[in-house]
């Protein structure tokens, strides 16, 4: 069940993809945007790691996609990529390279749900055995992110109000930067 | 951004409260089952964007004015980090949650639960402006 459930995910995940890779018009762009989050959402439910799910599936398919949107309504020419036909070598290259020290990499990864992986071996085992006992919260996600990992969710949260301020500062004054159309100079402005 | 259609504005008129209110189950009952201040954020602010994106953006800055979300998303950081100086002051480390009740275990509960508030405060306030941010500039047309 698990591996149909897997292999259905993966595939759709592959098309949507593509489907975004192939298509021109930006609004669909967003919209299969928001489909691949709300498939990965599923593969993490299948996963076990439904906290997860839950964030992808608020953030990746619900807000950025509407902030997506909304920018795209505010960008009025422009809805249509503009792609040179022209092939170039060098990316390819780099995307080659890169994927490839990606899989090379996963190598050196333990496998999925191994037992006696170091993480597993170490802490997490720690935090299974000793959690509830210390913490009192059912929910061991929860008393890892809040109370053992404090830190980083302290960390994370200005990164959530940093990002706010950077863009109140980029985009929050009242005067409206009209960008310039194409072919037009600078004395129109 | 803003739309006359009559089931639009109805649903959403029944949908924004149901939203609040599973964004702040998700919120108070992180410790149990998944979910916690971030995920509760997000959705609660999911609400506020459906609202606008159906009433307008005039009729959201008079649910929730621009200002008090700037208050607001400063206001969660400084409530997490707040409970780290307390449990400094009261004895522990940063953030050690264990001194702020008579006993370690209550003292986790009350600090857990304070800062997922802080984390959801900011969340859901950082989520809003970026939208109201972000949407001032569509042209009204």
């Amino acid at each position: 069940m698990s591996l149909m459930l897997n292999l259905v995910l993966l595939v759709f995940l592959l098309v949507m993809a593509i489907a975004v890779l192939k298509t021109k018009h930006l609004f669909a762009m967003a919209m299969l945007f928001g489909l691949y989050s709300l498939l990965v959402a599923g593969l993490f439910v299948v996963l076990d790691a439904p906290d997860v799910a839950f964030t992808e599936a608020a953030v990746g398919t619900g807000i950025s996609t509407v902030l997506m949107l909304v920018t795209l309504a505010s960008i009025k020419d422009g809805h249509e990529a503009v792609s040179s036909t022209k092939r170039k070598i060098g990316p390819l290259i780099i995307c080659l390279v890169m994927g490839g020290l990606l899989i090379f990499g996963t190598h050196d990864i333990a496998k999925l749900g191994e037992i006696h992986s170091p993480p597993n071996d170490q802490v997490a085992a720690y935090y299974i055995t000793q959690g509830q006992a210390e913490t009192g919260v059912p929910n061991l996600v929860t008393a890892v992110l809040a109370s053992y990992r404090g830190f980083d969710t302290l960390g994370e949260v200005t990164v959530v109000l940093t990002a706010g301020i950077g863009v109140l500062l980029l985009l929050g004054q009242r005067r409206k930067i009209h960008v310039k159309k194409r072919g037009q100079t600078h004395d129109d402005q | 951004m803003m739309t006359n259609d009559l089931i639009l504005r109805v649903v959403t008129k029944w949908l924004s409260p149901i939203i609040i209110l599973f964004a702040l189950y998700v919120q108070f009952h992180g410790d149990y089952s998944p979910g916690g201040g971030f995920q509760a954020g997000v959705i609660f602010s999911t609400a506020i964007l459906l609202y606008a994106l159906t009433y307008g953006l005039d009729a959201a800055l008079k649910v929730i004015p621009e200002t008090a979300l700037r208050v607001a998303a400063s206001f969660g950081v400084l409530l997490y980090g707040g409970v780290g100086v307390v449990s400094m002051l009261l004895g522990g480390n940063f953030l050690n949650y264990s001194v702020l009740a008579d006993t370690p275990l209550a003292g986790q509960h009350i600090g857990i639960i304070v800062i997922e508030l802080g984390v959801g405060i900011t969340v859901a306030a950082v989520m809003i402006l970026l939208f109201f941010t972000f949407s001032r500039r569509v042209d009204p047309e």
